[in-house]
């Protein structure tokens, strides 16, 4: 193993107890994810990487099993550890963008600033600096429901982006989107990740995240299916092309 | 390193004072049930400190005045308190306010459920979110019971001097009413303090990925 290993799965279940039944979300997922890489989890929806997404990014607990990020086990984490982490080392997108709907566009993106002590001067600075990156400098006074749902979406990716985290991880970024400005927001993440070597691991089921990623993971229910580099995916996508 | 988030009293004020403007009319129907419990014992208090004022500048004709509206006086009495149904009515009103607080504050929490967990992903501590509903709260609290103090307090002048006539306005005990006013501004910000605790307490233990949910 020559590059660092910025994300680290191991052996990661999820159970849900539902009363009656149990169900088995995560069947044992082993996952090693290096830095600077743009990563798609691809897989039918239901099959778990909104969950393995959760687990990744600190949201929610494994059943069994460990996540590490920087070789740090995060389950090993109190509170403050844990929101430290998601203020600072990771960015996370959503697919429906979640905005906080009463700030504006440029509040939005400076508030994960302010969280990290970041005076407001400068945070105001480098927030009009990351609108105008994702495009929307003009638009920092707007409210979310001013924008449309390209432009939230490009807000939050300025917000992941507040804190110089080094990971991105985003649910579905282009879910909610047309073609498109999903086709926008693809883009913009993948110069994140090559421009700032940022590691962007991205939950999917748009096959348009496929000629951008590094690597992509298929996941089929609950398990790893199979794990496709570049190289793979090129002849893959041939194929799926001439298939259409 | 130290590894540790912040989120500075001047940050949690415009927070919460953003979220009270923006939601407006939410909010004033939140205070709405406050002002009216506070101007209700502003009144009451108001309306005894203005006979008690009566009762210490007259004579006999004033006390049969104020035995007459119902008042509990004898000679030789200088203070007036309330009746023990003025207090139990007091008590309750006092007590549906809270309920409806917290009712409407419980309510305003599962409205932000996904808001409260985006801040949690951003970074937020459990006691951010307690302190942007406090201070919300406060705020509320504070505007609501000030203009209820004071209607209830003008209401009761008002009827007052439709009682007592014109000059009975010279003999009022100023420093009473005050009192009575502050006090009443106290009780009714404490009691929407009291009232979004529990909410604001449910709000900061809520985990974030519950407020991530697409289905909901
Ligand atoms: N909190 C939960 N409680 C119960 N079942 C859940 C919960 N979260 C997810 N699931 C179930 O787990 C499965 C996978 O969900 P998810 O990870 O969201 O899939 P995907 O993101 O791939 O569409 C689904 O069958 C879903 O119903
Ligand atoms: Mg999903």
């Amino acid at each position: 193993m020559c590059a660092k290993n910025i994300v680290r799965v191991s052996g990661v279940t999820k159970d849900f107890d539902l009363g009656k039944i149990v169900v088995n979300v995560l069947k044992g997922i082993d996952l090693e994810i290096e830095t600077g890489m743009y990563i798609s989890i691809m897989g039918p929806s239901g099959s778990g990487k909104s969950t393995l997404f959760n687990m990744i990014g600190g949201l929610d607990k494994p059943t069994s099993g460990k996540v590490f990020i920087d070789e740090v086990d995060i389950a090993q984490l109190d509170a403050y550890e844990l929101a430290w982490l998601r203020c600072r080392k990771i960015g996370y997108i959503f697919q429906t963008f979640n905005l906080i709907p009463v700030m504006t566009a440029l509040e939005n993106v400076t508030l994960p600033m302010t969280f990290a002590g970041t005076p407001n001067d400068a945070a105001v600075d480098r927030g009009m600096e990351l609108l105008k990156l994702v495009g929307l400098d003009g638009r920092h006074s707007h409210k979310p429901s001013e924008l449309s749902g390209g432009q939230q979406q490009r807000v939050a990716v300025a917000r992941a982006l507040a804190n110089n985290p080094s990971i991105i991880l985003a649910d579905e970024p282009t879910g909610n989107l047309d073609l498109k400005t999903g086709e926008d927001v693809i883009e913009l993440l993948k110069q994140m990740s090559k421009e700032r070597d940022v590691t962007v691991i991205s939950a999917t089921h748009d096959y348009k995240m496929l000629n951008v990623s590094d690597q992509v993971v298929w996941i089929r229910d609950g398990r790893v299916d199979k794990i496709q580099n570049r190289e793979e995916l090129d002849i893959t996508t041939g194929g799926l092309a001439k298939a259409e | 390193m130290k590894r540790l988030v912040a989120l500075p009293f001047s940050k949690s004020l415009e927070i919460a004072y953003k979220s009270i403007r923006v939601r407006f009319f939410r909010s004033l129907i939140t205070t709405l049930s406050l002002v009216l419990a506070v101007s209700f014992l502003c009144y009451t208090q108001t309306s005894n400190n203005y006979a008690e004022s009566m009762l210490l500048s007259g004579g006999q004709q004033v006390i049969e005045q104020l035995q007459a509206i119902g008042y509990d006086v004898n000679v030789g009495d200088t203070s007036l308190t309330a009746s023990p149904k003025q207090r139990w009515l007091i008590f309750l009103s006092l007590l549906v306010c809270i309920v409806g607080i917290i009712n409407a504050q419980l309510m305003s929490v599962t409205e932000r459920f996904r808001e409260i967990g985006t801040m949690k992903c951003l970074g937020a501590l459990d006691r951010f979110i307690v302190r942007i509903f406090i201070l919300e709260a406060g705020f509320q609290g504070l505007a609501g019971a000030a203009s209820g103090a004071i209607l209830g307090a003008f209401v009761a002048i008002m009827s007052g001097l439709f009682r007592f006539g014109l000059r009975s306005f010279s003999l009022l005990i100023w420093t009473d009413i005050f009192t009575t006013v502050l006090f009443a501004v106290l009780i009714g910000t404490g009691l929407s303090l009291l009232g979004v605790l529990y909410p604001a307490l449910l709000a900061a233990r809520m985990q974030p990925v519950e407020a991530m949910r697409v289905d909901q």
